[in-house]
């Protein structure tokens, strides 16, 4: 592959083409004031042994040997080889879907199965193609809601993922659009009283995370009954779906969105992660993104086309359902690998093998003087642990030890100060956790 | 083809008033661009429309289309036979396919409308171009 693009000669020729004398000419629009004058702050250049030991040698600095307790809406999982293997095939290697759709039976294949998968696991009946990430599909399940019942209040949970709360006030706040939130009870969820009081007939949806940002599993079908009462509907945000394995599916909810990234998608820094959402059909019409549908051709041939486009912005413009429909093809056909091979008992198993962990681990850190696990509300593998004493030393001394010990609380939710919400996969093992509650235990003395 | 009886808009929608109560529909020209309908999005009774306003969607195989009130009031009823039954629009336009009824706020906004004689010239320069 080539690294240069084009030489001095080509772009004097294309300036001539374009009537330029000097290519700052083209971006004049940008105000000088913001402009980047001189060159960027970067070392010379290195040839590609030295940039290979480079980052070899950053990345052994920065992440090998530690053993991650940290969730808070991105997951470490085992990713089988396999997945990598089938997704840098070149046939598949791209994040978008393409435009010309109907020619790529395989990548829409791929999606319905996707879409499919996303189903079963969360009880809906219809699933787009995927989303940008969780926090934006919880977003766009809230502007979905506010167009089916053209409503425009939405009641969030305290307890939904901070940052998906910050998202979706970025996208409504200048628009004509009330948000509201709902503190959690004593139990680490949402308190259902509070949440009665705020759902009122202009309410458009009530939008919760199930397990919520403390690990919590919510009460779903009594908030449902709370919205329902009101004519709002239930948004059902999910972003450790893992869960779905072991856990009911929300099936009293009208939109059950969230993010995908447990399956197959490595944490990375934050992204890129795969989103999804999944509805009832009645609402099909006012779904964002795409939708695969399964046909058949002249010849009675089962084949794979894009379905309701009519609905998205390359056709609709300003009038579509979604102006982000940007789906993550990529990363849904990872998931959808990752589903494929682990199939209905292994991703039980898997999930169970999670929640023994984190129960054990619970159960370890609650026998320590001075620490406690505050909500008493069923967790699946994350949950929230009172510290005694600065949270931040604590997660110092267990850096120490190469363990990243979860997130501090304080940061996000000021009355949780040295409060840790901690998670456990399966790639902590029995060890790890024992090595964690001793250094734990020493903190304590 | 255009009833007499009916007026005409220039984004294609029929409206007959009788008394103070109008009924509007897209015409037979509409239709035949939209082709096949699949599905129509319509207000609730109660709800307000204005004129020139869209008061909801046609979405046919080839494209989702807005519907455009000929005159402003509320709306007293919808064609609910067009929920399962879409394809309506294309068989019988003028009739059957009626989408909604309006009770007139102002009766001046329908002297602006064409006649049928009227709606026929606009739609064959249309045609021409």
């Amino acid at each position: 592959m080539r690294y240069l693009p084009n030489s001095p000669a080509d772009r004097q020729a294309m300036l001539a083409a374009t009537g330029h004398a000097h290519i700052d000419e083209l971006f004049e629009q940008i105000h000088s004031d913001i402009r980047l004058k001189g060159k960027l702050n970067l070392p010379g250049p290195l040839s590609e042994s030295e940039i290979l030991d480079f980052f070899r040698q950053a990345a052994s600095e920065s992440s090998r040997d530690y053993v991650s307790l940290l969730g808070a809406g991105a997951y470490s999982h085992y990713s089988p080889v396999v997945v990598d293997a089938l997704l840098s095939r070149g046939e598949f290697f791209t994040a978008y879907t393409p435009y010309q759709a109907e020619i790529a039976q395989g990548t829409l294949q791929a999606m319905f199965e996707f879409q499919t998968m996303m189903t079963q696991l969360t009880g809906m009946e219809v699933s787009n193609a995927s989303l940008w990430d969780g926090s934006t599909a919880t977003t766009e399940a809230a502007l979905m809601a506010m167009r089916v019942t053209h409503r425009q209040r939405v009641v969030l949970a305290r307890t939904l993922h901070p940052e998906y709360r910050q998202i979706l006030l970025t996208y409504v706040q200048n628009q004509d659009v009330t948000l509201v939130e709902t503190p959690y009870e004593a139990s680490g969820q949402i308190d259902l009283t509070q949440l009665e009081s705020a759902v009122d007939t202009k309410t458009a949806a009530v939008v919760v995370q199930s397990p919520n940002f403390f690990g919590a599993l919510e009460r779903i079908p009594e908030i449902a009954a709370i919205a329902h009462r009101k004519g709002a509907l239930l948004i059902v945000a999910i972003n450790e779906p893992l869960s779905l394995a072991v856990v009911n599916p929300p099936t009293d909810a009208d939109i059950v969105c969230g993010e995908a990234q447990s399956f197959g998608v490595p944490v990375s820094y934050g992204g890129p992660y795969v989103g999804f959402l999944t509805t009832r059909e009645k609402f099909l019409r006012q779904m964002p993104g795409r939708l695969v549908g399964q046909t058949v051709d002249t010849e009675g041939r089962r084949g794979f086309v894009l379905t309701l486009a009519t609905r998205e912005q390359h056709i609709r413009r300003e009038k579509a359902t979604s102006n982000i429909c940007t789906n993550q093809a990529l990363f849904a056909l990872a998931a959808t690998i990752y589903l494929t091979l682990m199939g209905k008992a292994g991703l039980r198993q898997l999930a169970e093998q999670n929640l023994s962990k984190a129960h054990y681990a619970a159960g370890e850190l609650r026998k320590i003087p001075g620490f406690s696990t505050p909500f008493a509300a069923p967790h699946f593998n994350e949950f929230v642990v009172k510290v005694p004493g600065d949270a931040e030393r604590l997660l110092e001394k267990l850096r120490n030890e190469k363990i990243i010990g979860g997130l501090d609380l304080g940061k996000y939710y000021p009355e949780l100060a040295n409060h840790l919400l901690v998670c456990f996969t399966e790639l902590v093992s029995r060890k790890s956790i024992d090595r964690m509650v001793e250094e734990c235990r020493q903190f304590s003395a | 083809m255009y009833p007499p009886e009916f007026l005409y808009t220039k984004d294609h929608e029929w409206i007959q008033v009788d008394e103070s109560v109008g009924t509007i529909g897209i015409t037979d020209y509409a239709q035949k661009e939209l082709g096949d309908v699949v599905f129509v999005e319509l207000p609730k009774p109660g709800d307000h429309v204005g004129s020139g306003e869209s008061f909801g969607t046609v979405e046919s195989v080839k494209a989702v289309s807005e519907l455009y009130s000929p005159v402003s009031g509320e709306v007293t009823s919808v064609n609910n036979k067009l929920q399962n039954n879409p394809e309506l629009v294309n068989s019988d336009p003028h009739g059957d396919a009626w989408l909604i009824r309006v009770q007139l706020e102002d009766r001046r906004e329908v002297e602006k409308l064409m006649t049928a004689e009227e709606y026929e010239a606009y739609i064959a320069q249309e045609k021409a171009h």
